[in-house]
């Protein structure tokens, strides 16, 4: 039987380390590529103050970077440490795009990270910019990958159950690769990447204008970072809808839950903008709503309803069911291989053998569950509604707060107001928020998921491996501990850094 | 329907992963031997920065071996991949807590020039290279023992030994060996790339580490002869069945991992480089030919590591309290399709890997002086 102490310990060990190594990874997404755009100015002006500057920024990236590769190691660690039964039972589809990040993406920006810094006066000018750009599409490729192992878990294309193997295979790698989710995922994530990396050079310029120091260095870091933080920002906002409308072809109790919609509605389906989401007595009170927004954004379309959680339910309930005759199928070709009438049972009902999964909390034996057990089982499809709802709309509201926040900036920059004192207040104000939006967004995605692991395959709790709950919070407790020191390093570095501020361009 | 039968892909992605451990081996593992030796061949502020500055631009690039490693592991066997990493679960966090060390400890020691600061990190970069050598050597001889694990009927691993099992006399040995091997491995890079006082440091410590890991290995190879017990499949095993571990029978028999060397003499090759040539190193480190004993040094860890890869093929992890459950080449994979694809993908990307490697070596080539440090800044 496994321990619910040791799932919950996993979960909670994996998500704090998973938030934590997603703390650097959207600011080496967009550093990494501010930094190569501005040493193109530098190589294409030979002005030395862009090398200043590529320098300068460079070092904060450097700091951030070691951070991101340090906690990235854990992931890759955890995934078998923690998650044994997971890694037995999908290892088959999701450990290639892993191997294949480290291949093609992980190998060339650590490759070439090394040469960014120490190879300054070892390169010729173009060689050492063909570095930078190399640097910063290896982040941008390496999260390709992981997005595609993790839009997977999303929406598990191109596999199938092998019963011989008692775990699933690839039958697709074209479905896996372009599966439309991890698509999606993939843009939408580095856009925010891209703009974390503006806003933190936006913000930290701020400082420097209000100040007065660096103006020549922080002016232009500003412009550089409102139009790439702009461009960013629209992005991330219509490719968030992009996988909004891909979430709900096959995510749609996350959809339902985002929206804390019970009921399904006569469509098109309203947007709820506000209201206060009540689990009890499966409710959202005090709803203030557009009409037709919903459905619109999820399907596309004025007639095709978008389903509320209560139907969700009970088609989960059907799906249970049928998921225990695959299960009882399963158990007879486990016996004997050969059953044919087994295998037209289990080949009818396969795709709802995750269902039947969830069971497994409930009773110890899956063929024998009552109604009762059934029906809490179909309730564990909800997800937690109250941190769904508002972790999206604040996500979404900062989305549209960067788009304005960028189109201010780009206007200053262009109307040569950016020594204006208000704005860079709100610009150095605005430091935290992408960070903000980028945790709450994985907390949609991921948490949104639940009780899934694999969607609709996999029950998170059957994932866990068979370590004792001594050694998961001993792990746990040392991340925290370990963690926690290097963040406050990690902190006081940066801000050593930036009070220094750049060398003068006469000295790089 | 696919190019390459079921079992060739198998023989092949056990090639791999073994190809994948020495690239780890021979490129980090003189990075992680140089950074266990940091504080002992550098005494002063400036010649620990010459030691830091032979591998600073290089290391990041070398970690992904065993990153790769772990994720083709995860890929080609996952059943391995989570048995190991789950049974083994204090061992690999005490690796990725050392790893961690590295990364921010090659970029945060120089930020700060205070000496209790510098000096903590040069003593964090020295554990992040001794630990996960020492463990790594550790879990291989546990590997060769066999550890403690069974499954259910939904393979569910039920893994029953704890971390203070994996301290066993034979495992230690086995860590020493390692540790051995890569302080060869540092010490002759080191020797290589630095000169004055760190170089003559290095060539000293080279030349007794080598001398030690050609004398262990031999005792580790009397043990395996006369010690521990071997695993062989007997009866037959199809080569293209199914990947579960359920269905095989095993025995467990004294010296049964030295059988492969009465079949296939040719193969004795490994253990002989694995001991000949960390000797090799040890005297050609002493007569100052660096080069060639850093060669000869890389030459012996592949020869160590391989070794125990073909001693124990086809199995990965055999089980010490379940032997016919034990994790062998031929019902421990991913499937056919998974093992074609990522086969692809590695003869497309690692040869463009091991290209701009090479590159990067080269742009970093020449030796590191004491004179050309000693004024320089942080550079991170």
């Amino acid at each position: 039987m496994i321990d619910p102490g040791v799932v919950e310990l996993s979960r909670l060990q994996f998500a704090l380390t998973a938030l934590y190594h997603f703390l650097f990874v959207p600011l080496t997404l967009g550093l990494s590529l501010l930094l190569a755009v501005m040493e193109s100015v530098y190589v294409m002006t030979g002005r030395k103050i862009w090398k200043a500057m590529t320098k300068f920024w460079g070092t904060l990236f450097g700091i951030n970077f070691a951070m991101g590769v340090a906690t990235g190691i854990t992931m890759e660690f955890q995934f078998g440490t923690n998650w044994a039964y997971y890694s037995h039972y999908v290892g088959d589809i999701f450990g290639a795009p892993l191997a294949i990040e480290g291949l093609m993406a992980f190998f060339l920006e650590a490759t070439f990270v090394g040469i960014f810094f120490f190879g300054w006066d070892r390169l010729s000018r173009p060689a050492h910019l063909a570095v930078t750009w190399l640097t910063g599409i290896g982040a941008n490729l390496s999260a390709l990958w992981i997005l595609i192992a993790n839009g997977w878990m999303q929406n598990p294309v191109g596999a199938q159950f092998n019963v011989q193997t008692m775990r699933m295979e690839l039958t697709s790698f074209e479905a896996l690769l372009f599966n439309p989710v991890a698509q999606a995922k993939f843009v939408h994530t580095v856009s925010a990447g891209y703009v974390t990396g503006s806003v933190f050079v936006l913000a930290v310029s701020a400082f420097y204008m209000l100040r007065g120091w660096h103006v020549q260095m922080a002016r232009r870091s500003m412009t550089v970072a409102a139009s790439f933080g702009l461009a960013s920002a629209l992005s991330v906002v219509v490719l968030g809808d992009e996988s909004g409308y891909t979430a709900t072809l096959d995510q749609k109790m996350k959809i339902a839950a985002i929206e804390a919609m019970w009921e399904t509605q006569t469509p098109p389906a309203s947007f709820t903008l506000f209201g206060l989401p009540d689990t009890a007595d499966h409710a959202t009170h005090y709803k203030i709503e557009i009409p037709w927004l919903l459905g619109l954004i999820a399907t596309r379309s004025l007639d095709r309803p978008v389903e509320g959680i209560e139907d969700l339910v009970s088609q989960g309930v059907t799906r249970i069911q049928s998921g225990i005759l695959a299960y009882r199928a399963l158990e007879t070709l486990r016996g004997t291989p050969g059953d044919a009438a087994a295998r037209t049972v289990f080949d009818a009902h396969v795709r709802d053998l995750g269902y039947a999964l969830l069971l497994k909390r409930y009773t110890p034996r899956v063929v024998d569950a009552d109604e009762a057990a059934i029906r809490r089982a179909a309730n564990d499809l909800i997800p937690d509604v109250p941190v769904l709802f508002w972790s999206f709309r604040f996500m979404a509201g900062l989305g549209f707060y960067f788009i304005v926040l960028f189109a201010l900036a780009f206007y200053m920059a262009s109307a040569r107001r950016l020594d204006t004192r208000w704005f860079l207040r709100i610009a150095l104000l605005s430091l935290p928020l992408p960070w903000i939006a980028a945790e709450l967004g994985w907390i949609v995605a991921e948490y949104g998921r639940q009780p899934w692991v694999v969607e609709g395959v996999l029950p998170t709790d059957l994932g866990v491996s068979s370590v004792s709950k001594g050694a998961v919070i001993g792990s746990l407790v040392g991340f925290v501990v370990f963690y926690s020191t290097l963040a406050v390093i990690d902190v006081m570095l940066m801000l050593r850094v930036i009070r220094r501020g750049p060398a003068a361009p006469s000295e790089v | 329907m696919m190019p390459l039968d079921y079992d060739i892909l198998r023989f092949l992605w056990w090639a791999l992963l073994g190809i994948l451990l020495i690239g780890f081996a021979v490129l980090d593992g003189y990075d992680l031997g140089t950074a266990m030796l940091l504080p002992f061949v550098g005494e002063t502020d400036a010649e620990r920065r010459q030691v830091r500055e032979t591998v600073e631009a290089n290391w990041e690039g070398h970690q992904v071996w065993l990153i790769l490693g772990g994720g083709a592991a995860f890929a080609a066997w996952p059943p391995l991949y989570a048995a190991s990493f789950s049974g083994f679960y204090i061992a690999m966090l005490l690796v990725l807590v050392t790893l961690i060390l590295r990364p921010v400890g090659f970029t945060f020691r120089d930020k700060i020039a205070e000496p209790r600061w510098r000096n903590s990190w040069d003593w964090a970069l020295a554990i992040s290279g001794f630990v996960p050598s020492l463990v790594f050597g550790v879990a291989f001889g546990n590997l060769l023992q066999g550890v403690p694990f069974s499954f259910d009927a939904d393979l569910r691993l039920d893994y029953t030994g704890g971390f203070f099992g994996l301290l066993n006399p034979f495992a230690l040995l086995s860590g020493l060996v390692s540790v051995a091997m890569l302080a060869t491995q540092g010490g002759t890079w080191l020797a290589l790339k630095t000169d004055g006082a760190v170089a003559e440091r290095a060539t000293r410590i080279a030349s007794v580490a080598g001398l030690v890991a050609a004398g262990l290995f031999v005792l580790g190879g009397m043990w395996i002869a006369f010690g521990i017990d071997g695993y062989a499949i007997s009866g037959t095993i199809s080569h293209t069945g199914p990947s579960n571990p359920l269905g095989k029978t095993v025995v467990r028999a004294q010296g049964a991992w030295l059988d492969v060397y009465t079949i296939h003499r040719l193969l004795a090759l490994a253990p002989l480089l694995g001991f000949a040539m960390p000797l090799a190193a040890s005297l050609l480190v002493a007569r100052r030919a660096h080069l060639s004993a850093f060669i000869a040094s890389s030459l012996g860890i592949a020869g160590i590591i391989a070794t125990a890869g073909i001693s124990m093929f086809p199995f990965l992890l055999p089980s010490s309290t379940h032997p016919e459950v034990s994790l062998t080449v031929w019902d421990s994979s991913s499937s056919q399709l998974t093992l074609f694809i990522m086969l692809i993908a590695v003869l497309l990307f690692l040869p463009i890997v091991l290209f701009y490697t090479g590159w990067a070596l080269r742009v970093m080539r020449g030796p590191v002086r004491l004179a050309d440090v000693e004024h320089s800044e942080d550079r991170y």
